[in-house]
């Protein structure tokens, strides 16, 4: 099991380093874009994977996490403090060297979030907003649960449209690189920016992520948290009855989702160099939850290997102005006639008869 | 709060609350007959109000909307027929992806044919300033016509589900749909009939409502949510008593105009939902017993 | 102090009556049954017990301790376990797998070690296996360890749900008609099965519908009728007790 695991990661990583091999070979670099914002998707659609398919809890507010992380990193870097800079909170603040100055036009000095402290600050804020609405949400089952997780992603998406600090309809722009590493001898500056030059090192970076992202939550699922979490997915009347606490796991799930998400709405919003309001809307939403659905619900690789391929699709603009339409298609189709994902229907069942004299290894978790 | 300002917000609160509460014994219908929350249920209502607008450049306005409403019920006939019949016993998770899949699908569309720009069919009588008076408050005909229309649907239900012998077939079905199976009711076209039925006074209602409130292509969601609030909040199942949530909630939003700003009007809604999930999931009116023998 | 003791209790659904005032003890070590004709009120005894329903009155205390309030999860940790009168496996997963769910509550990586991969939860995660294992052999279901668990036979799904009940290391064990849906001869097998479990030291009550059964293992039997306790004794007493007669024969 573990040897196959790591098989997988490590043919992850070959393909990664290939693809981008591929694009600089036939001068195709530009695609680097779109699939490092196809890589910080799939990490909110990881997350998810975890808690729909594992746990069995579906969310239809996990846009909304996205934009906590998103919007939050956006505003604390680009929100100017210097108005505030007598207060005591900020001089300690600065004193900590939590804060950055920079200069606008004029030259006059401003005063911003470290990206750092942003990252950290947004992250938390959507940790613990899940588990501030996780504990009440969470006792739902199914419509209820929908309708419930739908509110609550209705409610972020009406707060940034609505609040000037989070820039109303236009969102925010302007947002500054996030630098992960400077002035270490011999290692160049590496910072998450839409910045041309900086293109390669930032597929790089997201893709690590996902690569780190993926490895964490194979592990997790193998896991005796992972079995725990199956078998709520499978009876959570009896889960309960063998000593799980399942309130308790169901939340948990619910708050490493959310972290993934945020996490997720951080890099991107650095990369893009900005967020709009679209990016928290319910859309957003559904289209998570389609490439789980699609992706084979209990299929972290299947909602990887979807979430890349439909978001890359996407930003590349190939569904026109069908973009929602073809995911709302796509959410429909497969439920009516592969409810457990594509990638389940033959070829999964074709692998299982083949290995079927040696099937030990194979696990019962993804053939349901 | 002077006492015409007061009977504004009254007035316009109970329009919106009738609306809310058509939306919420919708969901009702199609909820007694399959267990299904159809999440496309803002969408009919959508729908109605487009059709009859696009209608209305060939036929007057009574016969655009009789012709929406019967467009819009085929419509859901068409989607009880194509997607969620031959479905053997689905789970719930699998029926609210195929609805809210359904919903952008029906949006995408609505978005293909009319585009971004807000619709609205014209006053049925007067214009946007004609008043008429009662009891010495002045408000628009158009509400009237609201009230009066919305009303006639509700006590016509009423009285199809209770005194014609296809609404008897149908509460049977809703009872059990084995039984009603093996008392020859034939329970498939009974839920086709649901859809239908919810689709219609949906699309009635969006027509009725369109003057006033207008009609978009994106105003499906929001309307879900509140008549799912409005089903919650009576009890699921129980369609007089949403229609009294309904007006309750569309009251509460009326006079929260005046303390809360117009874009958080919505998470009112929203946040009225929630509480009311998390403390009475059975509802206002409802038993608490009753609802634990509904599968959830 | 008995392991389990029963005071009084009663269970209400709005007018009916299911469980009337039933009090009963289980002692360390015994096997127990308790029988009834359909509706007698046995399995909602049982969700009382396990606290997947709250009583209207009366007290269940096992250990010592009161399970009023308690989750069922809490009460699984307090060392009961159980099985389900329509066989609960988890779908999806291996009929292994699920038995080494049951070692859910004597087992401690979470989150973060699970996540990393920590080098003490490969020491804890082989000792789940083995012991997993080592259940299955004692109940003879080894060879089918990594077959989806639902598909397997009856008979075998459970005792896979047995073996994941046992692997919580219960000091009480609730068998829910363990004997409804099998053939004689599986029941039979079902009976030495039981006696097996017994000789582990773990005490044994259970709800059962099949009368040969309940007369062949258990050390003391309580009938139940329409949620009232009519009698109490050895088999051999029962089966002279003219009341449960009366029921029985009645019935048929």
């Amino acid at each position: 099991m573990n040897t196959k695991k790591n098989i997988g990661v490590l043919g992850l990583l070959g393909l990664v380093i290939m693809i981008q091999l591929l694009t600089h070979w036939t001068g195709t670099q530009y695609y680097l874009t779109q699939l490092t914002m196809s890589a910080y998707y799939s990490l909110v659609i990881l997350g998810l994977c975890v808690l729909m398919g594992y746990a069995g809890q579906i969310s239809l507010g996990h846009a909304g996490f996205f934009a906590i992380g998103g919007y939050l990193a956006a505003a604390l870097t680009t929100h100017d403090l210097t108005p505030y800079s007598n207060t005591l909170i900020i001089q300690v603040l600065n004193r900590c060297g939590l804060l950055i100055q920079g200069q606008d036009i004029y030259g006059d000095v401003l005063l911003y979030f470290n990206p750092w402290v942003s990252c950290i600050l947004a992250i938390s804020a959507a940790a613990l907003t899940a588990l501030v609405t996780g504990i009440p949400v969470l006792k739902l089952k199914g419509h209820y649960l929908a309708m419930a997780t739908l509110g609550f992603g209705t409610i972020i998406y009406r707060i940034v449209l609505a609040s000037a600090f989070f820039g109303e309809a236009d969102g925010i722009s302007d947002v500054p690189p996030f630098t992960l590493v400077s002035g270490i001898p011999g290692l160049p500056v590496i910072e998450v920016s839409g910045d041309f030059s900086g293109r390669v090192q930032n597929y790089y970076i997201a893709w690590s992520m996902v690569i780190a992202g993926t490895l964490l939550l194979l592990n997790l699922i193998d896991s005796r948290v992972g079995r725990a979490l199956r078998s709520i997915h499978g009876s959570e009347e009896t889960a309960d009855a063998m000593g799980i606490n399942t309130a308790r796991y169901k939340l948990k799930t619910f708050i490493l989702s959310a972290i993934f998400a945020a996490a997720a709405g951080v890099f991107l919003t650095h990369f893009n160099g900005g967020i709009g309001p679209s990016e928290a809307g319910i859309m957003k939403s559904v289209r998570y939850v389609a490439i789980v659905a699609v992706g084979g619900m209990a299929n972290i690789w299947g909602a990887l290997t979807m979430g890349v391929l439909l978001n890359f699709l996407s930003l590349r603009g190939i569904f026109g102005t069908y973009d929602d339409a073809v995911f709302g298609l796509i959410l429909i189709l497969i439920m009516l006639f592969a409810p457990e994902g594509i990638l389940s229907i033959r070829i999964r069942q074709r692998l299982r008869n083949a290995f079927s004299s040696s099937t030990s290894e194979i696990r019962g978790g993804e053939s349901s | 709060m002077n006492p015409d300002l007061f009977f504004q917000y009254l007035f316009a609160g109970i329009s919106y609350g009738i609306i809310y509460a058509i939306v919420g014994v919708g969901f009702n219908i199609i909820y007694n007959t399959t267990g299904i929350i159809n999440f496309a249920q803002g969408e009919f209502v959508m729908l109605g109000g487009m059709i009859a607008f696009s209608l209305l450049q060939w036929m007057p306005l009574p016969l655009a909307i009789a012709a929406a409403v019967a467009v819009t019920m085929v419509v859901g006939a068409l989607i009880e027929i194509v997607f969620i019949r031959w479905l053997d016993r689905p789970s719930v998770l699998r029926m609210i992806i195929i609805t809210i899949g359904l919903s952008i699908l029906i949006r995408e569309v609505a978005l293909h044919i009319w585009g971004e720009s807000i619709r609205a069919l014209p006053y049925f009588y007067g214009n946007e300033i004609t008043t008429v008076s009662i009891a010495g408050v002045k408000v628009s005909p158009q509400v009237l016509w609201v009230v009066g229309i919305c009303s006639v649907i509700v006590g016509t239900l009423n009285l199809f589900f209770y005194a014609s012998p296809l609404g008897r077939e149908m509460r049977a079905c809703a009872a059990n749909r084995t039984a009603a199976t093996l008392c020859g009711i034939n329970t498939n076209n009974m839920v086709t009939l649901s859809f239908m039925l919810s689709a219609g006074i949906g699309a009635l209602a969006g027509c009725v409502m369109s003057p006033i409130t207008y009609t978009s292509y994106d105003m499906g969601t929001g309307l879900a949510i509140k008549g799912f609030t409005v089903a919650i909040l009576g009890g699921l199942g129980n369609s007089l008593a949403a229609v009294a949530a309904g007006l309750l909630l569309g009251i509460i939003e009326a006079f929260s105009i005046s303390v809360v700003p117009l874009a958080f009007q919505d998470a009112i809604a929203i946040t009225i939902l929630l509480i009311i999930l998390f403390v009475r999931p059975h509802g206002l009116f409802g038993s608490k017993e009753a609802a634990s023998l509904k599968e959830f | 102090m008995a392991l389990l003791e029963i005071h009084r209790l009663n269970k209400k659904f709005g007018g009916l009556h299911a469980v009337n005032n039933v009090s009963l003890t289980v002692k360390k070590g015994m096997i127990k049954a308790v029988i009834g004709p359909n509706g007698a009120g046995k399995t909602t005894l049982f969700n009382l017990i396990a606290g997947n329903l709250s009583p209207s009155s009366g007290s269940v205390v096992f250990r010592n301790h009161e399970l009023q309030g308690l989750k069922p999860y809490q009460v699984a940790r307090m060392g009961m376990s159980r099985t389900f009168q329509n066989i609960k496996l988890f779908s999806g997963m291996t009929a292994l797998e699920n038995v080494m769910a049951g070692r859910h509550v004597r087992s401690r990586a979470g989150f973060l070690a699970g996540m990393f991969n920590l080098p003490h939860t490969w020491r804890e995660e082989a000792g789940i296996r083995q012991k997993s294992m080592d259940l299955m052999k004692l109940l003879e279901i080894e060879e089918f360890a990594h077959k989806e668990s639902t598909s397997l036979a009856f008979g075998q799904q459970r005792a896979v749900e047995m073996a994941r009940a046992l692997n919580t290391e219960p000091e009480l064990l609730l068998l829910d008609e363990p004997a409804a849906g099998l053939n004689m001869k599986e029941t039979a097998e079902l009976g030495r099965l039981i006696t097996k479990i017994r000789e582990m030291g773990i005490t044994i009550l259970l709800v059962e519908h099949d009368m040969s059964l309940v007369m062949d293992i258990s050390d003391e039997i309580t009938v139940l009728s329409f949620g009232h306790k009519i009698a109490e004794g050895k088999p051999a007493a029962i089966q002279q007790n003219p009341e449960v007669i009366k029921i029985y024969l009645g019935e048929n």
